[in-house]
Parts: structure tokens; sequence; C-alpha cells
């Protein structure tokens, strides 16, 4: 359909997309001229340093993959084989929490169950011990990659073994197959042709991981290269560093991704279905242990550190902690942040809707009815630090960053919201204009008529939700804050990670849960402005 | 408002990979079923007459004036699709006031005339109720309260009774036969089932691949049938001597 309409659409999805690809190109331009020549660029590529961090990006990268798979597949296969038991729904919810966590807060709650005054460490000691593990380093990120990435791989596991016909379980219940027949057979089979997609989206995240390993790294043994570029431009003021090492994370994420694209990775998270399979094996006392010794596990992994943020961090100071001026002031600047950036991202998103407006319903064609797309494969490969490292080697010659940071923080929490609130919204709005697309055509309702009779009631609770993840992932950032915070410019996790650097643990307990409350208040507040009643 | 011709000259339209090509005039106040096949292209011809698809070539005519380009809002047509007719969030009778006025704030001079279509409808008493509290022929009542309501001359209708029972459909068929004798609208209905071609159509067009293969009053079906080897594999057990029932 053209038309007046059509033709506003079309203008704002192209101005969508066209400013969303400066606020990348910017950025990468500036890098680009910020490169030192050619054979400088080479130099560092020789540096020990920075090979050995490149090298360990991908090697923490490809143990995080191994060891949440490891642990998700008996995890997956034991959801499945037991459909109902007291607290199957506690705990498929209970798996479903981390990777809506600020990684910040979860890394806070690792801390207290893992770190060196930890719960862990505690036991080990009153049994005589000589502590708990060395947190920091490999085994820190490790550990809190899994907690990640384990309940991400068990539910797309889930979803490959709820998609086997029901008639495998009966058939194999019938023929009487053994445990480790139908592991072969049925199983193994459904998991296998998922695990390359999932594996290569677990890599994808953890190679630019970048809270993880800047709070539980620990030093430059255990560096990856979000966390050296961070460094070479917060402390060694190295910007040709920090742009041959944007290069090779470029060069790393991108190649990363064009594997993704190649294995048709599901690239979202896949659901744990409620209902129970048509499961009549694993009946014998060997499964059954089996699949218990898993599921527990499981369990105390994922809520020893959600349990941890909330006992550490009542146990903080809470009443000094909301008198500082410094936490007012902090708390402030995340939820105005936050705010501005949801904001962002929400109009950034309908913009790049539009063109799936019109008669025919959705069915738009052509580069602008998959801008949205675009925008969310542009934001993965380039990561926010990037764009951050990018900005900084702009504005630094300006000699006025304090002036710049917060728009510019606020533009990388908008872009890094982007592929959450599209992956939200689309699929509402494309049903939408598929529902009523064509009658909305007849009738002649549009414009404002349209939006106020058709979208916004339709659409309130999509974009209450789209807006609650927007605002989870602006107040949770570091990757922005720690190139662009200073002293007059603090964020809540900005803070939460300066304490941390300077050993007060408790006030970062604190912190970390002042800011989960204050994420789930205002995740809250979206939700209830997207109203309870929607479409049915 | 009676009935006007409409006249499809030449409409070529492709869809993915079938080349369409209709070419059928609809004359003014006639009652017509559409026939064939599921992917025959019978929706898509409902969907160029009300302007939901732009022909690749050809003209679309509606009493003889070119509208091919004409906005949807702006044709002389009223379409009922299978489902999705309803705004679903939205009360009977606002759903019913959209067929008035398109930003749904009707005033007070308007509410006789959608009581008049709510009673016209049988669905007097229900106007606060939501789409999903009406039954299915409810609902499609509603949507033929508002095509009554915007009392546009032509009324296309895409299988709207395909999901209703026997006894219900045929009630609507007859209450579709009484709009056409009152208001004498020109109307084309798609359905897959003979019988109701047979119950309400004046003339049947039948469409195959894309095309318009025979357009006949309905007595004459099973003879085509005979000459014309798509239509006679598409009815199949169709009835020797088919009977109207009246």
């Amino acid at each position: 359909m053209n038309g007046p309409a059509g033709n506003a659409a079309t203008l704002a999805a192209a101005g969508a997309l066209a400013t969303m690809l400066a606020l990348v190109a910017v950025p990468l331009a500036g890098l680009l001229l910020a490169a030192p020549p050619g054979g400088t660029a080479a130099d560092i590529l020789h540096d020990p340093y920075v090979r050995h961090v490149a090298g360990f990006t991908v090697w923490q990268a490809f143990l995080s993959t191994l060891l949440s798979a490891l642990f998700a597949i008996p995890v997956a296969r034991a959801l499945a084989r037991r459909g109902a038991f007291p607290g199957r729904t506690a705990l498929v919810r209970l798996l479903s929490l981390p990777l809506a966590l600020p990684q910040l807060v979860a890394v806070l709650g690792i801390l207290s169950v893992w770190g060196g005054n930890g719960w862990l460490a505690r036991a080990a000691m009153a049994l005589g011990g000589r502590g708990g593990p060395d947190i920091y380093g490999l085994t820190g990120i490790l550990v809190a990659h899994v907690f990640f990435n384990m309940p991400l791989m068990v539910r797309l596991i889930s979803a490959a073994l709820e998609r086997v016909p029901g008639e495998y379980w009966r058939l194999a219940a019938q023929l009487g197959m053994p445990s480790r027949t139908i592991w072969r057979l049925v199983e193994w089979p459904a998991i296998r042709a998922v695990l390359p997609g999932a594996a290569a989206l677990v890599f994808m995240l953890c190679a630019t991981s970048y809270t993880v390993v800047l709070v539980l790294g620990g030093g430059p043994g255990a560096s990856t290269l979000e966390v050296a570029i961070y460094e070479a431009l917060r402390f060694e003021f190295d910007p040709p560093r920090a742009v041959a090492l944007a290069m090779l994370q470029l060069a790393i994420t991108g190649t990363v991704y064009l594997v993704l694209r190649r294995l048709a990775a599901p690239m979202e998270g896949g659901f744990i279905p409620q209902t129970p399979f048509p499961r009549m094996d694993g009946r014998h006392i060997g499964a059954r242990l089996h699949d218990t010794f898993w599921l527990t596990t499981a369990a105390v992994y994922t809520a020893a550190p959600l349990a941890g943020i909330v006992i550490s961090g009542l146990s903080a100071d809470l009443h000094r902690l909301a008198a500082e001026p410094a936490v007012r002031a902090a708390l402030l600047t995340s939820v105005l942040l936050a705010a501005t950036a949801s904001l962002a991202a929400l109009f950034m998103t309908w913009a790049l809707l539009q063109p799936l407006r019109g008669a025919r319903g959705g069915t738009g064609e052509g580069i602008l009815a998959r801008a949205g797309d675009l925008a969310a494969s542009l934001v993965l490969i380039v990561p926010p630090v990037i764009l951050g490292a990018g900005w900084f080697v702009i504005l630094m010659p300006t000699g006025r960053m304090d002036w710049y940071a917060p728009p510019v923080v606020a533009i990388i929490n908008a872009l890094m919201s982007l592929p959450f609130t599209w992956r939200v919204l689309q699929p509402a709005f494309r049903d939408v204009q598929q529902r009523h697309g064509r009658l909305c055509a007849q009738l002649g309702i549009r414009g404002i008529a349209r939006l106020r009779l058709v979208d916004w009631p339709l659409m309130r609770r999509p974009l209450g939700l789209a807006a609650a993840l927007a605002l989870a992932l602006s107040l949770g950032d570091l990757g922005a804050i720690a190139l662009f915070g200073s002293e007059n410019f603090r964020t809540l996790p900005w803070l939460l990670y300066q304490r941390l650097g300077s050993y007060r643990t408790d006030d970062a307990a604190g912190l970390a849960l002042v800011l989960l409350a204050l994420i789930m208040v205002l995740m809250a507040l979206a939700e209830a402005a997207g109203g309870r009643k929607g479409a049915p | 408002m009676t009935g006007i011709s409409v006249a499809l000259d030449q409409v070529a339209f492709r869809y993915e990979d079938m080349e369409m090509l209709f070419d059928i005039r609809f004359e003014a106040g006639g009652l017509y079923a559409v026939m064939g096949p599921s992917g025959a292209g019978k929706t898509t011809l409902l969907n160029l007459v009300a302007g939901f698809e732009t022909p690749r070539s050809g003209r679309i005519l509606f009493d003889g004036r070119d509208m091919t380009r004409t906005g949807p809002d702006r044709r002389p047509v009223s379409m009922i699709f299978q489902e999705n007719n309803l705004f679903t969030h939205l009360t009977v009778r606002t759903n019913i006031a959209l067929g008035l006025r398109p930003d749904g704030r009707t005033g007070p001079e308007d509410d006789a005339r959608i009581r008049e279509a709510l009673e016209r409808t049988g669905l007097a008493g229900l106007e606060d109720r939501l789409p999903g509290e009406l039954s299915g022929g409810q609902r499609q009542r509603v949507a033929l309260a508002r095509a009554l309501l915007r009392d546009r001359p032509v009324m296309l209708l895409d299988e709207p009774f395909a999901a209703l029972g026997p006894a219900l459909r045929r009630d609507m068929l007859e209450f579709v036969a009484e709009i056409h004798r009152e208001r004498g609208f020109t109307i084309v209905m798609v359905t897959h089932l003979p019988d109701d071609a047979l119950a309400i159509a004046e003339r049947v067009a039948f469409l195959d691949e894309g095309r318009i293969l025979a357009c006949a009053p309905p007595a004459e079906m099973s003879d085509l049938a005979s000459k014309l080897p798509q239509l006679g594999r598409y009815l199949g057990t169709y009835p020797e001597t088919p009977k109207r029932p009246e």
C-alpha cells in the first residue's frame, strides 16, 4: 500500500535505520581513523601480551561453553524425563532467572558463595580445610559463565526434546527400550541437532563477556580483549593499542557471528515445557538417582548465588548507604540514564516497525522491513565496549569528556537494548498487522485514530515488557559506564564496582541488593503501565 | 444504495510462483459465488477488488470508473473476511460504529443508525459485549451489521461462514440473501461448498490456477463439469441433477 501513510512509515523507518547506522558507524570510523599506520598495528598483533589476551578470550569462551554443555545436557535430560515432581515449576522458574539478572549483581552473588570469604570457603574452613577455591582468575570466570549459560543451554536443549513426537516415547516404552537405548536412539539425536547452534551462541556470549571478566578476571593473566580495551583506554592511555585490540575483537565476534548464521543458531532462549512429556521410561532406581543428582546440583548451583545476593545485601549497612550522598546521586543518575536510554530504544524500535504496516498485514519486504533484524545483528557484532571505545577516542581530544559522557552512555545503552526490544515488539506488532491490517485499511482507520483504537490497546503489554527489558539492561550496564564514569558521573553499577575495587565488599553487597530492588521496581512499574488486561 | 457493476479488465497479479490473470464482470446487483480448489486465487481475487493488493497490470472498474489505484477505504466495497473481522479488544458497538466513523467517535446522531443495524442483525442487547464473549455466528453478524451501516454497494464475502455448523451456516446464507433482496448490493461470495453456492447464488464463477474458467448459473454447473475437466475434478461427487432449494 502506498499512500501518505506508507510514505510516512517508510520515512520513519529509514530515519531510524540511518540514525542507528550512524551511531554505530561514527565510533567505528573514529576507531579506524585513530588506528596507527599498518606497521604499528601489526606490531601490536605481535605483542605477546595482546596475543595472550586474544588467546585467553577464545580459551575461556571455549571452556565455558564446554562446561555449560556438559552440565546442561544431563539437567535437560532429567527435566524432560521427570515430567512431574514437586517443585518442577519452581526449578524451571529458577533456571530462567540468571539470564534476566544484571551480570554485576549475579557476580556479587557468586562471590558471596565462592569468594574468599564466601560460604564455600567458610564451610571448608570449619571442616579444617585451607579455605575455598581462588575465585579470581579463570576459575571465577568459568563459574560465572556456567551460572549464566548452563540455564540457557538447558532451555535450548529442552525445546529440542519437546519437539520429539510423543509417539517416540510411547513407542520406546512399548518396545521396552532401556534408558541407554533411548538415549542413543531418541534423546541424543534430538540434542545433537541443536547443540552446535546452542554452543556457538554461548561461545559468542562468553567471548564478548565483559562484566564477569572485569570483576572476576583479576589481573593480566586472565583478561579478555574487551577488558583489555578498557584498560588500554583508562589506565594505559594508549588509544592505538585499544584500537588494535578492538579490531581483533571485531574479527573474532564477526567470525563467530558468521558461524552462528551458518548453523542457524537459535537466537532466542527457547522454553522449558510445563506440560509433562508422555514418558514412561527412567523408572528404575539408577535413573532416579541420576536425575535427582543433576536436578539438585543445578538447583543449588543456581539458587545459592541468588540467595547470596539477598543475604549478604541485607547484612550490609543499608541505612548508612541510603544516607550517603554518593549513593543517592548514583541512584538518580542511574534512573535518569536508564529512562532516557529505554525511551530512545522504544522510539527507535517503533520507527523500525513501521514498514510492517499495511493492508497486506506485515509481509513487508526489502531492507527496511528487516531493519530491526539488522540492528540486532549489528549490536551482536559490535559490542558496547567497542562502541564506547570509538566514542572515547573521538571525544578525548575535546577535553570535555564529562560533558559528553552522559549522552554517549545513554546512546550506547539504547543501542544495546535495541535487539531485545525488537525481539519483543516485532512479533507482537506483526501479529496485530496481520490480524487487523486489512480491516484498518478498509475502514480507513489511520493516524492518531489507529494509534488510539488499535495499536495502543493491543501493543501496550509488549511495550511494557520491552520497556522493562530495556530498563533492566541499562540499569545493569557496566560496559559503557566503565569507560566514561568519573567522580562527577557515577551510576549505581559503577559505584558498586568502585567499592568492590577498594575492598569494601559489604558496601558492594548492599549496593547489589539496592540495584536489584531498583530494577525489580522499575520493571514492575513498566509492566504495570502496560496493563495487565490486554489482547486476549 | 443499490449495487454497481465490478469489472476486472485483464488484471494480472503474481503471488509467489503463480501468475494470475482475471478477466470478469460482476453485473450490478448480482449475487455471485466464487469456487475453486484451494490456492486457486479466490481470496486474491477479492483482495484485488477490495484494494488490498495492487495488480501488475490491468484495470479494476466500479460502475465503469477505474479505481485500480484507489485505497481500500475509498472503494465502494465492504469485505468480510474468514476471521479477524472484529477488533477483539473493542465492544460490539464500537466495532460497528467504526463502519460509520473510522475514528470511532460517534455522536448521538449516529445512535439511531447503529441501533437499527444491531436490530437488523439480531444483535440488540449485545452492544456492550466484547467479541470474545460472542459465538462464532454472532461475531460474523457484527461484521455484517458494520457492512450494512457502511452501505457500500459491493459486498465481498471470503468464506465467512466456513467455521460454522451446517444449520447456522444455512441461516447466515439466508440472511445474506435477504440483505441482497433488501439492499440490492452486488455480492461476491467465495465458498468451497457447492451447496452454499447453490443455495443462494445467481451465478457461479469457477477459478483454477489463477484464471476464471467459467461463470454460469448454478443449474448449468453439472453440464459444464462434463466439458471442463478441472471443474469435474474439483466437484468430484457433485450430484447429477442439482436441485435448488427455495
